[in-house]
């Protein structure tokens, strides 16, 4: 009895309530900001394309997604005759709430954090892996033998990847002495870590990019839903809201991608040479500006690059960016024990 | 070392992809190829290659071109075109002459594929701009190509 009763006080002493709002409040924001990821992506794709895109709901098309969401919203849930229900229907919270639980940590500016972490970004990192269940439940569950196939190349992809995201991190976190996200920004006050780290940080960008865009499981790296192969790949069952999840989790992915990129490489919330030092309410425009040119970056590759096949992609990984990696944190290594790092 | 310049090259190729899809990116205001349909149904003016229907052009005294070879009703090959001839007699000479008194097209059987206007020797018919070709009944599809009381140009024929 006296354990459950410190569980509850300790329960009450952080504050259960606040910790509910602010959860609400993320949940709210990041479901908005994710439909209009898909918006964006759609405007963008259109203008890689030479076309308009969406154009008719609302000035500009600006509420072209929400009423999509909204009609996402109102269809019938329907699944297999054999499907595992239980994993069926759990397949999609596992991707968007690992996805919104990534979102927690990132400091989008000087004291708009929600969970400042001491081990930050081996949480990212364990979290954003933790999502691949999802994906691999879902088409698993789904009795389909293209989301089956999805799902496995799913796993094989984020298996293979997730060490060239940790490796790349852990280049920088070399540089940065500290996992604390919030940490990691105080040191770039002098010279955000790309610059810092020269040569092997921007290796380590570009791996992180590349093996970045591979763990949301988007194109070129888009084998797990290759809609050409396996018609939607392991959401090819799901329907309505649940495939919105889906859906939302791979965009706000993206979005936590580009938001590890900008904390990591590019000084999170600090503003260039720092000209906005005396309005700190300023750097939340700063960290989504630099995000959302991320996010532009990754949606670039997607409509420029094909596909991999699943041996290049392999290739990728296990023969390019792995070796490179290794090769770049040793570099790195050196260049901080003989002090070679640029800062102001 | 083709290690090294694999990647050297990879990394090139995929920037000069990029400076493609940049381009287009930037210019995708002016540019866009999307036609906005239903707005711009005034200035939409469809391309010269465009086959929308067959047409049989007639000149200012109303006269057209088709000699009644038959050809185009040879030529097609789900009958969309059925001719209705008959020999009138040419007063200058006297003599019997071929002249079609119906060019029947239905454009409900035809799927646009463009072997009659290549028969044809005369370039009698032609393929038309016009797309909005939805009716609300069957039989208005099935068009007289030849205007009522047109004949045949002069010297056609030679």
């Amino acid at each position: 009895m006296n354990s459950i009763s410190n569980i509850i006080d300790w329960f009450v002493n952080i504050g259960v309530l606040n910790m509910a709002m602010i959860a609400l409040i993320y949940l709210t924001v990041f479901a908005v900001l994710g439909l209009f990821l898909v918006l964006l992506e759609r405007k963008v794709a259109a203008w890689f394309q030479l076309r308009i895109g969406p154009n008719r709901v609302g000035y500009l098309g600006l509420f072209q997604t929400i009423a999509d969401a909204l009609k996402l919203v109102s269809k019938e849930l329907t699944g297999t005759v054999k499907a595992d229900k239980f994993l069926y229907n759990l397949a999609p919270y596992f991707v968007i709430v690992t996805s919104l639980m990534a979102l927690a940590v990132f400091p989008f500016t000087q004291d708009l954090q929600a969970f400042d972490i001491n081990i930050g970004i081996f949480f990212l990192i364990a979290i954003s892996s933790v999502g691949v269940i999802g994906i691999l439940l879902g088409g698993w569950s789904s009795n389909n033998k293209f989301a089956l196939i999805g799902a496995m190349r799913s796993g094989v992809q984020t298996i293979s990847y997730e060490l060239s995201v940790g490796l790349s991190l852990l280049t920088m976190v070399i540089l940065t002495g500290s996992l604390q996200l919030s940490e990691i920004i105080e040191v770039q006050k002098s010279g955000w870590l790309i610059v810092q780290g020269h040569i092997p940080a921007i290796i380590a960008f570009m791996i992180f990019m590349i093996s970045g865009t591979a763990e949301t499981n988007r194109a070129p790296f888009d084998m797990v839903e290759a809609e050409s192969e396996l018609g939607a790949g392991y959401h090819t069952e799901y329907s309505g809201m649940k495939f919105a999840y889906f859906f939302l989790a791979e965009f706000i992915n993206m979005f936590i991608i580009a938001a590890i990129a900008t904390t990591v490489f590019f000084g999170g919330w600090l503003s260039p040479f720092g000209i906005t030092d005396s309005l700190p309410w300023l750097g939340l425009f700063w960290f989504l500006a630099k995000t959302f040119v991320l996010v532009f970056l990754m949606m670039w590759f997607r409509w420029t690059f094909p596909r991999l096949r699943v041996d290049q992609l392999l290739t990728l990984e296990w023969k390019y960016l792995l070796p490179i990696n290794l090769v770049n944190l040793v570099i790195m290594a050196v260049i901080v024990w003989l002090n070679l790092i640029i800062q102001f | 070392m083709g290690y090294f310049s694999n990647i050297y090259h990879a990394i090139g190729t995929l920037l000069t992809g990029m400076k493609v899809t940049g381009k287009y990116f930037l210019n995708a205001r002016k540019g866009a190829i999307t036609q906005q349909y239903p707005d711009n149904r005034d200035t939409l003016k469809m391309f010269e290659r465009f086959r929308g229907e067959v047409v049989m052009p007639h000149d200012e005294n109303n006269e057209h071109s088709c000699t009644g070879c038959q050809k185009c009703e040879i030529a097609c090959p789900n009958g969309s075109i059925e001719i209705i001839w008959d020999r009138i007699i040419v007063p200058e000479t006297g003599k019997k002459k071929k002249a079609i008194d119906q060019h029947i097209f239905h454009l409900g059987m035809c799927t646009q594929c463009g072997l009659c206007v290549d028969a044809c020797p005369t370039d009698a018919i032609k393929w038309g701009q016009n797309f909005e070709n939805s009716v609300y009944d069957r039989t208005q599809l099935t068009r007289i190509l030849n205007k009522p009381g047109s004949k045949v140009r002069a010297g056609v024929e030679e």
